[in-house]
């Protein structure tokens, strides 16, 4: 019984990383309608972003957590000012054929830098070390990835359920001809939410850098999931895919104790299951 | 499929158009260099095993003698069916010779098939089962560089009899982890230690967090790590974070590379014991190739023992058809040619070719220097011990290769 609980809480922890990630695709896919492939690169730019801070820079991880969700985030608004927002109307799947290919650009450019194996990055002093639970020794930093990721998930859907700067931008992909006859900037406000997108999947790269390799595939070879994710908590739902995440951590955690030669399929198992028996995702609404 | 093709002529052969056209047919070789060009492998094989062998063709100075030697290479994705529909086609419409390197159990044994097929050759170096010169063996396959045999015979055995007699695998979900877990097990075994369970876990996976603790549970002395590359590095990162150290449980890194210690950074790999059968800063020749390497390599990372040995096994294939007088296009033959001489180069230094197959040479013991040891960016082992080849390898007699019972 105790190595079970160590299991949820294990499934918790990678959990978070699901939950940041597929919320930054649901924001981007609920308000833009892109469906954005690049994240996993996003992600991974992250993770290098806090590497190139410290070691070029010598700029603690902490505050690695605030600048390089930004400087990912200018570069995904560049991305989306240069070449997303002529997509606008177009049918999803261009928008999905060109991220995915500024993906494998991004990625095949760092891995021409630096190689698959990928680069160290330290646990940050303050973050060192563990405690013993009794049924398991949680290291400290495990711990702060759940409670950081549930706040920045919490404070996330607050903001674009709860606000009026929300308000606006579900507004915006409601009817944008009558939000900017209103006196908003809509497209402003669109490349705002795409960079906020883009600053959740960074900031997840982030909190990865000293858990993974900082790798230049660190994120091809989580995006698949995080999709799968997506499809089952719902595309665009704020709220489900977060709760999703976290579920499919802990399930994905039991199924690493139970029969682990399984562990990376069963996510692509239940998204099958759940299209079968409702393919607008958990908490999607029909179309 | 992805086909990325480096070529590399050899301007000198240009010119040497004066001989006839049969016999320039015969001075004619084409070597496929076949690897994971971009996964988890990459590092340690890919792009720098390619440039191993055009530095074997380089350094070989068979082109001034007239002999054109052209390199491609291709990317396996380290999946079995397209490392053989790649070999076939290099067989088959380019008119390969012989592919090297192959890392990746998995697709190892597969291309071997196709090689033995085709009668071509095939010089592995990047791959780690045994079975290649075992139960698999076949005569157009030379298996360099280092096997799971060797590994569990060297560094197992060393754990086992420093006292670690109890072992919790983890192990990497397909060929080449389940013959490390087979060849390791015995070990212990057979040195009076105990295998008290193990988990098998999907290649390349990003978390082991669960794993660990199940190894943790299982109060094992030794973890055993039977996978490789990304794997490991993650595996052992993530350890250190559990605390498995501290709770008195030893990792065992059956196989690591020295892009893996680079990757983990000393602070984390340092005390890790492990053994290679090359490493750049063991002498003046293989500090002299290391630096040549480095320099044409893009991150200038130094040779991993699997770039070392694509670089030797070109270089004594070169030598086996130089001394046959031209390219039989045979590759049993060739092999043959390979054993009948004696292995010699600046990297391995002195060895043989065994009958199935087995290159023999000295394996190392090495441990991972502390931060404050290191002098240099690549400046990472300190040699433990050597253990000489008859030693490290499987002994003939009890090689379940076919090619034995003649």
């Amino acid at each position: 019984m105790q190595a079970l609980y160590a299991q949820l809480l294990v499934g918790l922890i990678n959990g978070s990383f699901y939950a940041l990630l597929s919320l930054g695709l649901a924001v981007i896919f609920g308000m833009l309608n892109i469906i954005n492939f690049a994240h996993g690169a996003l992600y991974m730019m992250g993770a290098f972003a806090a590497y190139f801070l410290l070691n070029v820079g010598g700029i603690s991880y902490w505050w690695a957590l605030l600048l390089a969700p930004i400087i990912v985030g200018i570069f995904g608004m560049i991305l989306e000012r240069t070449m997303l927002k002529f997509l606008t109307g177009l049918d999803h799947l261009y928008g999905l054929l060109l991220t995915f290919g500024i993906a494998l650009i991004v990625q095949g450019v760092f891995q021409n830098y630096f190689g698959s194996s990928g680069l160290p990055y330290a646990i940050p002093d303050q973050l060192k070390g563990g405690m013993n639970l009794g049924f398991m020794f949680l290291p400290i930093y495990r711990g702060w990835v759940v409670v950081f990721s549930l706040v920045v998930c919490l404070g996330t859907w607050f903001l674009i359920e709860k606000t009026r700067l929300g308000a606006y931008l579900r507004a915006a992909t409601e009817n944008p001809t009558l939000v900017r006859a209103f006196g908003i900037n809509v497209p402003r406000m669109i490349t705002l939410t795409y960079g906020l997108g883009v600053g959740l999947a960074a900031l997840a790269g982030v909190l990865s850098a000293p858990i993974n390799q900082v790798r230049p595939l660190m994120g091809a070879d989580l995006i698949i999931v995080v999709f799968a994710v997506v499809v089952i908590g719902g595309m665009g739902s704020i709220m489900g895919s977060i709760i999703t995440g976290f579920a499919l951590g802990v399930i994905e955690g039991l199924t690493k104790y139970f029969y682990p030669e399984a562990s990376n399929t069963v996510v692509f198992v239940l998204m099958v299951l759940v299209l079968l028996v409702k393919p607008t995702g958990l908490t999607g609404r029909a179309a | 499929m992805k086909k990325s093709i480096a070529s590399l002529l050899l301007g000198t052969a240009l010119a040497v158009t004066t001989a006839g056209a049969a016999f320039a047919q015969d001075k004619a070789v084409k070597i496929g260099a076949l690897s994971d060009q971009s996964g988890l492998y990459a590092d340690l094989g890919g792009p720098g095993s390619t440039l191993a062998a055009q530095m074997a063709v380089e350094d070989s100075g068979l082109g001034a003698k007239g002999w054109k030697i052209d390199i491609i290479s291709g990317d396996h994705q380290n999946k079995p069916d397209i490392g053989t529909a790649i070999a076939r086609q290099w067989f088959d419409v380019d008119k390969v010779d012989i592919i090297v390197d192959v890392p990746n159990s998995g697709v190892a044994l597969a291309v071997n098939n196709v090689v033995k097929e085709k009668n071509g050759v095939y010089i592995n170096s990047g791959a780690a089962t045994s079975d290649l010169t075992n139960a698999q063996c076949s005569p157009n396959t030379v298996h360099w560089t280092y096997d799971t045999y060797m590994l569990a015979h060297t560094t197992g055995q060393a754990l086992v009899k420093a006292g670690g007699d109890t072992w919790f695998f983890l192990t990497a979900d397909y060929a080449f982890g389940a013959a490390l877990e087979r060849d390791t097990t015995a070990v212990v075994t057979a040195n009076g230690g105990k295998v008290v369970g193990g988990v098998k876990h999907p290649l390349n996976t990003p978390d082991f967090s669960s794993f660990l603790l199940q190894a943790q549970a299982s109060k094992a002395k030794i973890i055993g790590l039977a996978n490789a590359g990304g794997d490991t590095t993650n595996t052992i990162k993530q350890a250190a974070e559990f605390g498995i150290g501290k709770g008195g449980q030893k990792l065992a890194a059956l196989l690591l590379f020295l892009t893996d210690v680079k990757a983990i950074g000393l602070e984390t790999a340092q005390g890790l014991n492990f053994t290679e059968t090359f490493y750049w800063d063991m002498n003046d020749k293989t500090r002299a190739f290391s630096k040549r390497f480095s320099e044409k390599m893009k991150n200038g990372a130094m040779p991993t023992m699997v770039q070392a040995g694509v670089y030797a096994g070109v270089r004594h294939y070169l030598k086996a058809l130089e001394a046959l007088g031209g390219n039989p296009h045979d590759g049993v033959k060739v092999v043959e040619k390979m054993k009948s001489m004696p292995t010699e180069d600046d990297l391995f230094g002195k060895g043989e070719i065994q009958p199935n197959g087995r290159t023999i040479h000295n394996a190392y013991l090495f441990e991972v220097k502390k931060p404050s040891e290191s002098k240099g960016p690549w400046d990472f082992y300190k040699l433990v011990g050597t253990v000489p080849g008859d030693q490290a390898f499987t002994p003939l007699s009890e090689s379940k290769c076919a090619l034995l019972k003649k």
